[in-house]
């Protein structure tokens, strides 16, 4: 149609020909622009991490990349031939697979069985298993993963799904792969045995995308960054070359010395005279938690840090009614109380957020507004509907208050990204008036700039009033939101300190009883 | 206008008119309405008359299906309610008195109701699955039935209740007055409370829900008594239509047609969002399907493999994936010539 159409440019020498060019693309969703002529070049051999922002644009360039979502503008070239992917199987076979955050396996087959299935060897026309087990376990054992590959994949932990996925991503030679958020549930070891593992890969030619929020690992594992910001293209950068005060920059669009002010809530003191606003003595359920003590005063955020396992989620679900306690009681203000469902204990004015944002939080299909009113809802009963006019103003408020982009009530919660999510969360639990609020991981897998909208608003309501639990595997966040910790292990308490006399070191050395020691602990720059 | 063809129900909608269409273009009197003593006839009133009793199941249906459940016992819960409601009026000492039927379509509605809680009470207390739970009673309700009418067909006369599936009121078929109400009822109950909300919300994530203290066992279990009732309420007019209780052939396959119903009414079978409306527009290309069959004369014993077959056609017609498969068709075959194609055509937005 256009013959002056520009043919490909004058192609360098080919080993510095990128794998992939992604050239100006763009995509439109329903009322948002996602993508706004970005350009991401792979080339063979090295670790290209994508940072950006939840919502900036990240999933949906890979999404591109992979075939799950069409372009609607700009150019997509691999191996120097242009492609249209219809469909994730033509980016597969055009050697890009993906691993995601959310680890796309059976588990109930075995781990021989994920990694061949599709393209298991055939013997007359059926199945040889035992040539596609003997295969897995060839791929597994390059991987250094010395599994049965007969055993139930669901019989594994995450970090060896996530290798077993990155196997099967592999099997198929892949010349692309793009690890989204591959360590946002592995622990310190399990990160080391990944990298490994990628480091191998890029060494035999591999272009890897390396998506994750740790900025430690980002630095530790990239050869170069691509960051973005709202959908647009901010830079690309040899990663030795950019200074991570300015990557945070790039990636916020706003200055880092904001953040660190944000406020020293821990410092705050608080009345402890009065009867506390909830007193839990002995709590307790089998298998999950061993008796613990906590008491929440007006006014107060309580940190409660432990590494995974401690038994602190455990203790913040007792606590909500979200599990029912076997032993122990429960006091608000005073007065003792059975917290046996959500309900009750939202009747109680306690309100828990959970740790599991997308399986125990927002519900996907509703709309901003939906959600933000559920929990009002849910308290007051479907007998009594909230009018038109109060539900407008209660949405109007929390979405202005907690700043939720795109500032549109009618849009559906799922597709927001997981910061906005957060917040949509967050509105909703304010909006029922809770006395207390338990926040488990509030912060877990969203942007910084999110991050730090959501700590600010803990603290002003704190400071306002609220009492709130406060969990986090970030220490500084703990640290810097709360006024006294309870440090649990091993699903028991082990001590409790006021933040001022303490610092992350002091907190890690109780939390892990090895002095120094930070296995677990996840550190993240803010 | 795209807002137009990307509303849920614009498939169902076109569906159907295409089915009117077709009639009115086969059979010259299809469309016609004529006023005869005040009341209104013709093939469509026909239509919208005989679909009672499937429009009322089909709305309990709807509900259950949002809370991620199904009901397979409606049709059995037909056959008992009919059968109770019968056997009161043949042994009543007045069949012909108002009193006497009101006290039947009562007594017929409450043990759907009753038999609704059952159902309620498996799912939402033993935590049977729904598929499994309401089996039972879809295989012993007819036996219930059997018993209750002593294991014959019970006829009855009795003007009061000839009048409900036949009556007319202000010129229009009282059955459709009866399952326009129901409609408007559930409607009103569902989007004017809170109802339809904490329901689709234990649908979409029961867990999430729970969570923000929705109590979901009373809302799934409101929605398998709500089924029941009018399931019960059905099995009258289907009594009132033929003037007996039959226990065997009350009701039978209209779970499925009515499952048929809630689909092509948008309604997902995994649960969340319904449509009252998508599900209204999906009984009444059923039954206008149904009329369509008997219009034309498909032999009786082939008539099920045409509906299946025109149901099988509309379906796919709505199906979201078969779009976008001949969306993408169509982008690839402008797409790939390699100088041309630097901008793709997405000319079938994927509606989220």
């Amino acid at each position: 149609m256009n013959p002056a159409n520009p043919t490909a440019p004058a192609a360098p020498a080919v080993a510095a020909r990128p794998v992939v060019e992604m050239r100006g693309i763009t995509v439109r969703f329903p009322g948002v622009l996602a993508l706004d002529e970005v350009d991401l070049r792979l080339r063979r051999g090295e670790v290209h991490a994508l940072l950006g922002e939840n919502g900036a644009g990240k999933s949906t360039l890979v999404k591109a990349l992979t075939g799950v979502h069409g372009i609607d503008g700009g150019s997509i070239t691999v191996d120097g031939v242009e492609r249209t992917f219809a469909s994730t199987a033509d980016a597969q076979a055009a050697g890009i697979a993906t691993v995601y955050q959310e680890v796309n396996l059976c588990p109930n087959l075995s781990v021989g069985e994920n990694i061949t299935l599709g393209h298991e060897p055939r013997r007359r026309g059926l199945i040889d298993w035992r040539a596609a087990h003997e295969q897995a376990a060839g791929h597994l054992r390059r991987f250094g993963l010395d599994i049965d590959p007969r055993s139930a994949l669901s019989s594994h932990p995450l970090a060896v799904r996530q290798l077993v996925a990155i196997c099967r991503a592999m099997v198929l030679d892949a010349g692309v792969l793009i690890l989204d958020e591959p360590t946002s549930s592995l622990d310190r070891s399990e990160v080391e045995r990944l990298f490994a593992v990628v480091r191998d890969l890029r060494d035999q030619g591999v272009a890897i995308v390396f998506i994750s929020h740790f900025l430690d690992q980002v630095y530790e594992i990239s050869d170069r960054i691509t960051v973005l910001r709202n959908g647009r293209l901010v830079g690309e950068h040899v990663a030795a070359d950019l200074p991570r005060g300015e990557l945070v920059s790039a990636m916020i669009g706003r200055e880092l010395e904001e953040l660190e002010t944000i406020g020293r809530s821990a410092a705050r003191s608080v009345d402890r005279t009065t009867t506390p606003v909830l007193r839990a003595s002995g709590i307790a359920r089998s298998r999950a938690l061993e008796p613990v003590d906590v008491d929440v005063y007006a006014g107060e955020v309580v940190g409660l840090a432990g590494l995974l396992g401690s038994g602190r989620t455990e203790l913040a679900r007792l606590l909500a009614g979200a599990d029912a306690a076997d032993a122990g009681t429960v006091a608000v203000h005073g007065t003792p109380v059975r917290l046996t469902t959500p309900h009750r204990a939202l009747a109680r004015r306690i309100a828990f957020s959970s740790e599991d944002r997308r399986g125990e939080g927002v519900v996907g299909d509703l709309t901003v507004a939906e959600n933000i009113l559920l929990g009002l809802q849910a308290r007051r009963g479907w007998l009594r509907p909230i009018r038109r006019a109060e539900r407008a103003a209660v949405v109007a408020e929390y979405v202005s208050a907690l700043g939720v982009r795109p500032a549109d009530p009618d849009m559906l919660v799922r597709n927001l990204s997981g910061g906005n999510q957060q917040k949509v969360l967050l509105g909703r639990w304010l909006a029922t008036a809770p006395e207390l609020l338990i926040l488990d991981e509030p912060t877990r897998g969203i942007d910084v700039g999110a991050k730090a909208d959501i700590q600010r608003k803990v603290a002003d309501l704190a400071e306002k009033g609220l009492s709130v639990l406060f969990i986090s595997s970030e220490l500084e966040e703990v640290l810097r939101l709360a006024q006294r910790i309870v440090i649990l292990r091993d699903r028991r308490r082990v001590g409790e300190v006021e933040s001022r006399e303490t610092d992350l070191d002091g907190l890690v050395g109780v939390m892990a009883q090895t002095p120094g020691a930070t296995a677990g602990v996840t550190r993240e720059v803010l | 206008m795209a807002g137009v063809v990307r509303h849920r129900l614009f498939w169902p909608v076109v569906s159907l008119l295409a089915l009117v269409v077709v009639n009115a273009a086969a059979r010259p009197g299809f469309v016609r309405v004529t006023v005869r003593d005040g009341h209104l006839y013709g093939a469509l009133v026909d239509i919208l008359r005989q679909s009672a009793p499937l429009m009322m199941v089909a709305l309990g249906m709807t509900l259950v299906i949002a809370t991620r459940g199904i009901d397979l016992s409606v049709g059995a819960v037909m056959a008992v309610s009919g059968a109770v409601a019968l056997t009161l009026i043949d042994r009543s000492a007045d069949p012909g008195a108002v009193g006497t039927v009101l006290v039947a379509i009562a007594a017929g509605v409450g043990i759907g109701v009753v038999l609704g809680m059952w159902n309620g009470f498996l799912v939402t207390v033993l935590r049977v699955q729904p598929i499994v739970a309401t089996l039972v009673l879809m295989l012993a309700g007819r036996g219930v039935a059997l018993l209750v009418t002593g294991g014959f067909i019970t006829t009855v006369t009795s003007p009061p209740l000839k009048f409900v599936a036949s009556g007319y009121v202000f010129g229009l078929p009282f059955a459709l007055w009866l399952s326009a109400t129901a409609v408007a009822v559930v409607a009103v109950v569902q989007r004017r409370t809170a109802l339809g909300l904490l329901t689709e919300a234990v649908g979409i994530n029961p867990e999430a829900s729970r969570l923000a203290g929705v109590r979901s066992r009373g809302i799934v279990f409101t929605a398998y008594v709500a089924s029941g009732g009018l399931a019960g309420l059905a099995g009258i007019l289907y009594s009132s239509n033929i003037m007996a209780a039959d226990a065997n052939a009350a009701g039978e396959f209209i779970e499925l047609y009515a499952i048929v119903a809630v689909v092509l009414g948008r309604t997902s079978l995994l649960g969340g969002k319904f449509s009252i409306a998508g599900t209204a527009v999906g009984v009444l290309v059923i039954q206008t399907l149904q009329s369509t069959v008997l219009f034309l004369g498909v032999p009786s014993a082939q008539s099920p493999v045409f509906f299946a077959f025109v149901v099988a056609v509309v379906v796919l017609v709505q199906s979201p994936q078969l779009h976008r498969r001949l969306g993408r068709l169509s982008r690839r075959h402008r797409g790939p010539a390699p100088a041309t194609a630097q901008q793709p055509a997405r000319d079938m937005e994927v509606s989220a």
